[in-house]
């Protein structure tokens, strides 16, 4: 690890402030991914501005129709919340399965949601339930804020302060993990509303996508015989030692029907 | 006063009250004044010429103490890293053995081969100077896979190899296994993959080394599984330290399953600097640097040939094999595939003729070596595997083709031949054993069940044998050993009866404190907890070859057996002296030496105390003092073995291999601890499992980079992948080793990745699956069914 400046800021404006003055800093929510990176000399950044002493990103509030969770809660939390289990229990289902208990212990969504890693799955959750990211700054759309491997809409000194989920009808995960890291190796949310059903993919390709044909499908019948037969394109999908993008391509099918699966049970 | 824990008896293991309390002390524990940091700067391409290296920016860079590189090495006129063992070929041809410097010269030859190291006053300073050096590659193709490597246009590593072959090996008599072929009823034949494996240990290997001028010493600690080699081809054959100026200490280690069994460079070069800048300094690898350093273990290509009569006995066996040995000769490299794998073709059965070819290939890749099984996984594999498709060919059931062919209990000693001859051992029993064991006869009910769910169940055997407790020295001198494998103990009898043990072999997680305290606390009578074992340490401990092979009890018990019952003889000489009776009529039972057929007795510690304040003692006969040494050569391998049941689900969907049921009766001779071998087993298996199912070292042909060089990408197998298993022993006793122990350390790396992949197979036979390469991965397994163009998954 290379040197760095520490900073623990306690008001979101002092967070956002020192991200835009200190040229090449970086925001550490949990650190699951950016502790490790410096660790090995692969980033180092001049300074490190620690969102953990901000309190007012922490928690999960009850809003009816909707339920917002704080930038800086730990996967843990979320996975444990009776809020979040009664009213999306696909969401506390996809908490549960990221990385072990110690990544779910330090870990944070809004973390997750700003690496935007293409194989993290939180973007599969946000992006399959329509969630809107609220920042220091806006509101953004899901379907608007993932661009890409590592990219989002987010602006140099743009803080993620909470995500707000809408409450669907039904919601459901499935997750084929990555032998080794137990990332997604493919990970699909699905999450039907009053007006349709979203079907959103992580892990087989650079980002997370949707799968309009399957919403289209699901939103027609919402069962796992519906999109059975429905295949994916293997363009722009991931092929590593671990899966090529065929068998990927494969997996999004059999995932989307096993969240299905999962919703309905 | 404590109990006497003897032979038998399952004492939880005396080393954990340090290991669970945080209290152990590891190389990267130990902190010496004034030590200054180094790091490895390692090659980042497979294969290169070095066309110079600029230091000055990074010596300029603040804290730094030193830049040391091949040049350095060569005007100190400094050897190369050593093979322990040299291999000829058929005409008696010795192998290729190029120069390993312990800093590159002149080229790189795998991705992490080290070129440099710097020193510097911190880690931290160490780093950002080595982040300066200015390294000028001329980057060459590199070459990774066997089949690849001994092509005509392969790139080349040495001038004077050509084709890369070190060494074409081979063993049998080539003519009757051709004879016998021409006979056959039927003809198996095979082509497999066994996969590259990376061992993982908890523990990082770590180096401290220091110099003392006033004294003329050098002192390194090490995370080392022996540290008196580690000394003798160190100090002898690469830095030319006398063995009287080199203490090696080689303190709590966490792990090694051969990993830590070789001299590496980087204690070589560590040891050599802390002299040339007067400091001590230390190493610690980070987990990356293992993965491109660590010695990796296994990568075959392997055709064989089994020939049946018409009712399926084994006539004859015929494996060709290419055995990857990386970029350069590691301190056991070509022994494992040749003398560990050839010698264990046999197995279990009376194939009366056997022979093997193993051509030793060199590669841009990290040295391979020994990990845990050694050779005797990869044989294992081969043959158990051959079987399964012998009989799926001749529509026999599979254990009954083993049994047609089994030595039968009866038949031991039983020469094989192969060289190895088998002492003892009952394969049949084992197998019946494990078939109640396994539940066997409701597999069926099982399997439907799992069809149920969609699901395909499958069942696989593995009875195997191994050739362990190495190595009777004059038999491993004839396979070119270049040092003996024998091993020493010193039992210390304190004037107050309590006893201190230093051996030759390394505990480093094998329970070795509890187990030998066990046989002392069980041959003299005295209290578990009044027997301390030290080990790994040059300076306290006489001499040994460290631990690997399953030889630690095998021959390091043997040697404190016997030098325990050196002291039983010269206790009976002091006290026959103090009873004033005749040595002959001196018993000695459960700590207490009495004349036969009398009350008189004295105490273990009596004649202890007797021995050390010798007021009343026959000084004219006997020297004082109770310690007594003794070195022990084993007359044979030692061969356990058994039957591994295997039980796994697929899913057909995702290709995911579940593992459902484990079954293992073994064979490892008599039981000291059986706690300690039950954990062993599970180690071992699961080991093997990891193999069969997720572990795999990946290369990049062309480029030589290590893909799956972290725990992201290199899948070791966790508690959530295993189901409890059912381990057993079945024992024979060993005929030849003092307690009739055989080891078993490896028994269950060796037998089960072919009972894993067999059940795999089984559960696939009916799409017309025959073979899956390992590790059977769910992308893998998918990709099988989908060429198999079956109606799966499609509902």
């Amino acid at each position: 690890m290379k040197p760095f400046a520490y900073h623990q800021p306690d008001q979101i404006p002092d967070a956002a402030k020192l991200l835009t003055s200190i040229e090449d800093s970086k925001l550490v929510a949990g650190g699951m991914t950016l502790i490790p990176t410096l660790k090995q000399r692969l980033a180092s950044p001049a300074a490190l501005v620690d969102l953990s002493k901000l309190g007012s990103l922490k928690g999960i509030t009850d809003d009816e129709a909707t339920i917002t969770i704080g930038a800086m809660t730990p996967h843990a939390v979320v996975a444990a919340s009776k809020l979040v289990q009664t009213k999306i229990p696909g969401l506390a289902a996809l908490a549960s399965m990221i990385g072990d208990p110690a990544v779910r212990s330090r870990g944070t969504i809004g973390g997750s949601v700003a690496n935007n890693d293409p194989a993290a799955d939180y973007p599969a959750g946000v992006l399959g339930l329509g969630a809107t990211i609220v920042t220091s700054k806006r509101e953004i759309a899901a379907d608007k804020f993932f661009l890409g491997l590592f990219e989002t809409a987010l602006e140099l000194g743009e803080i993620i302060t909470a995500i707000r989920f809408p409450v669907p009808v039904k919601a459901g995960y499935a997750k084929f993990k990555a032998p080794a890291s137990r990332y997604a190796l493919v990970g699909v949310f699905v999450a039907q509303f009053a007006d349709g059903v979203r079907v959103a993919v992580t892990g087989a390709g650079p980002g997370v996508f949707r799968v309009p044909p399957m919403e289209a499908a699901l939103s027609g019948h919402f069962d796992p015989p519906a999109i059975a037969a429905i295949k994916i394109d293997t363009d722009g999908l991931t092929s590593d030692i671990h899966a090529e993008a065929d068998y990927r391509a494969h997996l999004v099918t059999v995932m989307a029907k096993r969240a299905v699966e999962a919703a309905l049970s | 006063m404590g109990n006497v824990i003897g032979i038998g008896a399952a004492p939880k293991r005396k080393e954990d009250q340090r290991f669970l309390t945080g209290r152990g002390n590891y190389v990267s524990d130990i902190k010496r004044p004034g030590m200054a940091a180094g790091v490895f700067v390692r090659s980042p391409h497979g294969h290169a010429l070095l066309r110079g290296i600029d230091k000055s920016a990074a010596l300029a860079s603040p804290g730094a103490i030193a830049v040391l590189t091949g040049d350095d090495v060569a005007d100190d006129g400094l050897g190369s890293l050593p093979c322990g063992w040299g291999i000829t070929d058929a005409k008696g041809v010795p192998m290729k053995e190029p120069p390993f410097p312990m800093l590159a010269q002149d080229k790189v030859r795998f991705v992490g081969d080290m070129v440099a190291f710097v020193i510097a006053e911190t880690p931290e300073q160490a780093n950002a100077a080595a982040d300066l050096l200015k390294i000028d590659y001329e980057v060459l193709p590199s070459v990774v896979g066997v089949l690849e490597a001994v092509r005509p246009d392969a790139p080349q590593l040495f001038d004077d190899v050509p084709n890369n072959i070190c060494c074409d090996w081979e063993l049998g008599d080539k003519a009757a296994v051709e004879t016998a072929f021409k006979k056959a009823a039927h003809v198996a034949r095979l082509s497999l993959v066994n996969n590259r494996l990376i061992g993982n240990p908890m523990e990082p290997r770590a180096a401290i080394a220091e110099y003392e001028p006033g004294t003329d010493r050098y002192t390194l600690w090490t995370t080392s599984q022996f540290p008196h080699v580690v000394r003798f081809l160190m100090g002898a054959l690469v830095l030319n330290i006398p063995q009287h100026k080199l203490r090696v200490v080689a303190p709590d280690v966490g792990g090694g399953f051969g990993v830590k069994q070789f001299h590496y460079g980087e204690e070589a070069v560590i040891t050599w600097a802390a002299k040339r800048v007067r400091r001590p300094v230390k190493w610690v690898a980070s987990r990356s640097e293992g993965y491109v350093s660590d010695r990796h273990g296994r990568d075959h290509v392997t055709e064989a040939e089994l020939a049946l009569d018409e009712t399926g006995k084994f006539l004859a066996f015929r494996v060709n094999t290419l055995a990857n040995m990386g970029g350069y000769l590691s301190t056991f490299g070509p022994n494992i595939p040749t003398n560990l794998y050839g010698p264990l073709l046999g197995g279990v059965y009376t194939t009366p003729a056997i022979y093997c070819n193993v051509k030793v290939v060199f590669t841009n890749t990290v040295p391979v070596d020994a990990y845990r099984g050694a050779g005797r996984p990869e044989a294992t594999f081969v043959l158990e595997r051959i079987v399964d498709v012998a009989a799926s060919e001749m529509g026999i059931d599979r254990v009954e083709i083993r049994r047609r062919n089994m030595i039968p209990k009866e038949a031991y000693p039983y020469q094989t031949p192969v060289l190895v001859q088998y002492d003892s051992g009952d394969p049949m029993g084992c197998l019946d054993g494990a078939l109640v064991a396994a539940d066997v006869k409701n597999f069926g009910v099982r399997k439907a069940a799992s069809a149920r769910k969609g699901k395909f169940r499958g069942l696989g055997y593995s009875t195997y044998v191994e050739a362990c407790g190495l190595a009777p020295s004059r038999f491993a001198g004839r396979l070119g050993a270049r040092g003996g494998l024998y091993e020493s103990a010193t039992v210390r009898v304190h004037p107050t009866g309590q006893v201190t043990v230093m051996i030759g072999t390394h505990n480093h997680g094998q329970g070795h404190e509890t187990t030998f305290a066990q046989i002392v606390s069980d041959k003299l009578g005295v209290a578990f907890e009044n027997v301390d074992i030290v080990f790994g340490d040059t300076d306290r401990v006489q001499f040994g070859m460290g631990t690997y092979g399953s030889r630690s009890l095998v021959v390091g018990g043997a040697a404190l057996s016997k030098a325990t019952d050196k002291v039983i003889v010269k206790g009976k000489k002091i006290a026959a002296h103090l009873l004033e009776a005749s040595e002959a009529d001196i018993q000695f039972e459960a700590g207490k030496f009495s004349v036969a057929g009398t009350d008189r007795i004295k105490t273990f510690e009596e004649i202890a105390g007797a021995a050390y304040v010798p007021h009343n003692y026959p000084l004219e006969v006997l020297e004082p003092g109770l310690e007594e040494q003794a070195y022990y050569d084993p007359v044979n391998f030692t061969y356990p073995g058994g039957c591994h049941i295997a039980e796994v689900e697929v899913d057909p969907e995702t290709g995911t291999v579940t593992l459902v049921n484990y079954t293992a009766v073994d064979d490892v001779g008599t039981v000291i601890n059986p706690m300690i071998v039950e954990g062993q087993l599970h180690g071992g298996i699961v080991q093997g499992v990891g193999q069969a199912l997720f572990e795999n070292a990946v290369y990049d042909e062309g480029s030589g980079q290590l893909l799956s060089g972290s725990l992201m990408d290199y899948c070791m197998p966790r508690a959530d992948h295993l189901p409890m298993m059912k381990v057993a022993t079945h024992s024979t006793l060993c005929t030849h080793t003092p307690m009739g122990v055989k080891g078993c350390g490896e028994v269950g790396t060796i037998g089960s990745p072919a009972a894993v992949i067999n059940a795999v197979v089984d559960a696939l036979s009916h799409l017309g699956v025959t073979h899956v390469d390992m590790p059977a991965t769910p992308n893998r397994i998918w990709r099988l069914l989908q060429n198999a163009s079956l109606p799966v998954a499609a509902e």
